[in-house]
């Protein structure tokens, strides 16, 4: 390989990322694939294809379709084929969302998850409907005002990633990205 | 061959309970268990898909997610008998609007004690596709196990209503549990080829799960014996044909439908 075809072929990756850069996450607008965690490699395979590995958050997410799609679209200026490639080792975790993301998550009005998961087995714990039970468990903060005074409403949320929440100090309800 | 079917045994539970706690959506008894309940099912259909593909990959011969999920009839299911009951006692017959949540909460508490347990071996196991898939679905098992697990206490630490329910309920499921730790031919085989997880090495630890749950709950264990289903054998409950019926009846109307 000539220097000028290595050069060029960095440049391509260098476009690419920085198109990729750009792609939302299409149920929480705003933040990236990239800062999400989802997008976990990419290769130039020859002049005209490109492969882009993703992986799923949750096993029934449906926003990967739409994920796909998206990051077809976003590198449509390099003129390639897109091939996107999905990965499921390593499982996704919430501990791959950047810091960066978990801010625009709180001020989006999504709680970010509060602890990281490691790759430690959680013991199953039985978490208590009750006020001081889900507070002493898992301090969950209100994006809206702060106050940890929050308790859990349900499980499940709107979408799969997320649950229901509400402030008992500003009576707002508000979501909750697990973690995960 | 043991191992694609041991990997369809494991689809087939994610797919069939996936498609009868799917049958909450819109009639949920309060709003956040219709969506909770929702968000459940498209967990079990997401892992089902991820086990139908792997399972087609082995099958070869045109086999896909597809032909796996809609173009088997009931004896080729594998799942067990639990998963495929409808949502009420064993005497009413098929009275879809007589739906007992409490038999949703306790049919999910009693397998995802178990799934926990087995995905959490599967993940470490020999095979690095269905590891892959296993990490995946524990942590959305784990999530499954602690919302059954905080509706039955709440069941039965409630009303005298929701209690005795809740205890019914259990008096009727837990036999059919008895079917998780016989082995079927091609489990059988798998697990001595070091693929599947031999399921009588985590049967302690599910015991006391559910021992230890049902006991915050105020409940009573209840007796196990008695008949053992044969689901994972293919020998179903008149139940399944019902269920893959509605199920299947679009994909077979359309064979080549794409949606």
């Amino acid at each position: 390989m000539s220097a000028d075809t290595a050069t060029s072929v960095t440049d391509t990756e260098a476009e690419a990322w920085a198109l990729l850069a750009t792609v939302t996450d299409p149920e929480i607008p705003v933040v990236t694939l990239q800062e999400m965690g989802i997008i976990r490699d990419l290769q130039l395979n020859d002049a005209h294809e490109i492969t882009v590995v993703i992986t799923p958050t949750y096993s029934g997410c449906p926003a990967m379709d739409q994920i796909r799609a998206d990051i077809a679209d976003g590198l449509r200026p390099l003129n390639r084929r897109v091939v996107v490639q999905t990965q499921l080792s390593p499982a996704w975790t919430t501990d791959w969302m950047t810091a960066a993301a978990k801010e625009k998550l709180r001020g989006y009005g999504i709680a970010p998850p509060n602890r990281r998961c490691g790759s430690e087995a959680e013991p199953v714990s039985i978490l208590r409907f009750m006020r001081e039970a889900a507070v002493a468990s898992d301090e969950v903060s209100c994006p809206q005002c702060g106050s940890i005074d929050t308790v859990e409403s349900s499980h499940f949320g709107s979408t799969p990633c997320k649950a229901l929440y509400k402030c008992l100090a500003c009576t707002e309800p508000f979501d909750y990205f697990k973690p995960f | 061959m043991s191992t694609s079917d041991y990997v369809l045994h494991l689809a087939d539970n994610a797919l069939v309970l996936g498609q009868r706690n799917a049958e909450w959506c819109g009639h949920g008894p309060i709003l956040e268990e219709d969506i909770a309940m929702a968000n459940n099912s498209l967990d079990l259909v997401g892992q089902a898909r991820m086990l139908y593909h792997y399972a087609a990959t082995l099958k070869g011969a045109g086999a896909t997610e597809d032909s796996l999920a809609y173009f088997r009839d009931p004896p080729a299911f594998k799942n067990f008998t639990l998963v495929e009951l409808p949502h009420h006692g064993p005497l009413v017959g098929y009275a879809v609007d007589r739906r007992d949540y409490a038999v949703t909460i306790v049919r999910n508490f009693l397998y995802s004690a178990l799934m926990g347990l087995v995905w959490e071996k599967l993940q470490d196991g020999s095979d690095p596709d269905l590891a892959a898939i296993a990490a995946k679905a524990l942590k959305e098992t784990r999530y499954h196990l602690r919302h059954a697990s905080d509706w039955l206490i709440r069941f039965g630490t409630g009303t005298g209503e929701s209690a005795r329910r809740a205890q019914e309920a259990l008096n009727h499921l837990l036999p059919y549990t008895q079917e998780f730790w016989l082995l079927a031919d091609y489990e059988e085989q798998a697990v001595s080829e070091a693929v599947a997880v031999d399921p009588r090495t985590v049967e302690a630890s599910w015991h006391e799960i559910v021992a230890h749950v049902v006991s915050e709950a105020g409940l009573r264990l209840p007796d196990s014996g008695g008949h053992r289903s044969t689901g994972k054998c293919g020998v179903h409950s008149e139940h399944l044909s019902y269920l893959l019926a509605e199920m299947q009846s679009l994909a077979r109307a359309h064979p080549e439908g794409v949606w």
